[in-house]
């Protein structure tokens, strides 16, 4: 540091074209500003598609005047008020705009509503109550769950058709059709632009956590060798729980998905080997999990435990979740896992939600605390009375692997045998294959990392 | 994307009498709106460069430096981890933060990615 030779540093980057410079500023400038400029619209016109509309009136006008005159210093003010100044100009010149609000018969409303909207930037505090408008308004359950996450990602992570369309694997028109139709549903079916009260609140949230949980389940699920948007889905899932946190912090289920999702994340440099096959949870290089991800997790589930605490209130499956996740985490080595702990927040998690695949996961765990009788004789009852698990390929490979433990092999082999005929995932597949054809006992269950 | 944002200034063209309390309160509001739109992993400011200590190696051998360091002139005093899309956007949260600070201060921000961190 101290004898470094200092460059004399020209303003700006290298060699890059003044333009080109200003309009990528721009665009940065409109994806962190989208989603509250969109938010605020929509508390002003009580329509989502209006509300964009105008918002990306609003970015045309910015893409003309900012590389000119530099990037306001307030950007989001700047932009609110251009989209409402803009949108009075139309209705007054009987444009567009004004035309499509006389077919919805609220164009004298939606124009005086401009008109007396404050002129002065609004409150952070009315910034955050209209996003969390926007949060429950796209999560709406009158929308299909694809429609839900494809409006949450486009309206709230800032993601444009392509880009959803190559993270989910569709083909772009699909994704635009969808967005269009959320939006008709939620305008036909007269939706209000608001936060839901009481009892209303619970339900409804859990359909939000719900889509933000599904977008990071898809990043998290493709592997390293796949289209990089698909792993990115990981990162804009985390920050729309991060955004979560701020809007709602009494939500002990909000700090809890949040948890579970930085926990999760910090394993992603280990779940997968340098040939791109995945490496189970037991046998990562704890190492490369990232520690700051650990510790975010960590806060954030102590967050939720205390939210829980203070509205006398039990975990939810979230942080359930993320507390199994966080025992993970917490050992040094696999073979320090605390599965007596595990254990027990797998039996509160199945006594929620009623799930035979949960059950299944404490079996394993009990099998690692008590050892592989024990397990066994759960994975048996499981399978006596969850005839639905006899199609799902972690039965028979669970089973395997604690006959295995047992010394039972030529019934492990055949569990194992069994597993490979039920997964279409080649890579599991593979090493189930090796599996039903070993000789010596493995070395733990095959948690998924 | 991860990056680290170093704010980087000579000592000797700053106020003297360090941040008032005008700036404090921007930082701390802007702080917020990044923590709240989900992109600050961490930050922190960095006490006065004369309360440091360098540990230098050179050739395998340590010497070790309690400051003030005579040649002062550049410092870090402070950072932000970030977690943005792309780096025009860590660039963005950079120049607000530099946009805070009145003319009477001369800064600079660096903002580097992380090695590997991809989430």
């Amino acid at each position: 540091m101290a004898d470094e030779e200092k460059q004399p540093k020209a303003p700006g980057g290298a060699t890059h074209d003044p333009d080109e410079q200003a309009r990528r500023a721009v665009e940065a400038v409109w994806r962190i500003e989208a989603p509250r400029l969109v938010a605020g619209l929509a508390g002003l016109v009580h329509d989502l598609g209006l509300a964009e509309e105008l918002a990306q009136d609003a970015l045309v006008a910015a893409l003309t005047q900012w590389p000119a005159e530099g990037v306001p210093r307030n950007p989001g003010a700047w932009l609110m008020t251009t989209a409402k100044r803009r949108a009075i100009d139309q209705i007054r010149r009987n444009e567009r705009l004004a035309r499509n609000l006389q077919q919805l018969g609220r164009e004298q409303e939606i124009e005086q509503r401009l008109r007396s909207a404050p002129t002065e930037p609004a409150a952070p505090g009315e910034i955050q109550d209209d996003l969390l408008r926007l949060v429950f308004t796209a999560c709406h359950p009158v929308l299909s769950r694809e429609a839900r996450v494809a409006l949450t990602l486009r309206l709230l992570g800032g993601l444009g058709t392509e880009e959803i369309a190559r993270a989910f694997l569709v083909a772009e028109p699909t994704v635009a059709q969808r967005i269009v139709r959320a939006k008709r549903t939620l305008a036909e079916k007269q939706v209000p632009f608001e936060v839901p009260q009481g009892a209303a609140l619970g339900e409804r949230l859990a359909s939000v956590l719900e889509v933000v949980y599904l977008v990071f389940n898809e990043g998290y699920a493709a592997t390293a060798g796949e289209d990089w948007m698909r792993p990115r889905l990981c990162e804009d899932a985390l920050r729309l729980a991060r955004v979560l946190q701020g809007l709602l912090p009494n939500e002990p289920e909000v700090h809890g998905l949040a948890a579970l999702l930085e926990l999760h994340a910090s394993r992603a440099g280990a779940r997968t080997d340098a040939a791109g096959d995945p490496v189970l949870l037991l046998e990562q290089d704890r190492s490369r999990w990232d520690r700051l991800l650990v510790l975010r997790g960590f806060a954030a589930l102590a967050r939720s435990e205390e939210q829980a605490r203070a509205r006398g209130l039990a975990s939810g499956p979230y942080a359930l979740q993320a507390a199994i996740a966080a025992c993970h985490a917490r050992a040094a080595g696999a073979d320090a896992t605390d599965w007596a702990a595990i254990a027990r927040l797998y039996g509160a998690l199945a006594a929620q939600t009623g799930s035979p695949v949960v059950e299944l996961n404490r079996a394993v765990a009990v099998g690692m605390a008590e050892g592989p009788e024990a397990g066994l004789a759960l994975v048996d009852a499981l399978a006596a009375t969850a005839p639905a698990l006899g199609d799902y390929h972690l039965l028979p490979s669970v089973r395997g692997d604690l006959l295995a433990r047992l010394g039972r092999e030529d019934e492990a082999r055949a569990e194992f045998a069994r597993a490979v005929s039920l997964t279409r995932n080649r890579a599991e597949q593979a090493l189930l294959r090796q599996r039903a054809g070993m000789q010596e006992p493995s070395q733990g269950p095959t948690m998924e990392g | 994307m991860r990056f680290m944002m170093l704010l980087k200034l000579d000592p000797t063209r700053v106020p003297q009498t360090g941040p008032d309390e005008k700036l404090m309160r921007e930082v701390g509001e802007l702080i917020e709106e990044m923590t709240k739109a989900g992109v600050l992993l961490d930050t922190a400011g960095l006490r006065p460069l004369d309360e440091a200590v360098r540990i230098r190696q050179v050739g395998g051998r340590q010497t070790v430096l309690d400051g003030p360091f005579a040649e002062a002139k550049e410092m870090i005093g402070g950072y932000c981890l970030l977690q943005t899309k792309d780096r025009d956007e860590a660039v963005q949260w950079a120049s607000r933060f530099l946009a805070l600070h009145g003319d009477e201060w001369e800064i600079e921000a660096e903002v580097r990615r992380t090695e590997g961190a991809e989430l």
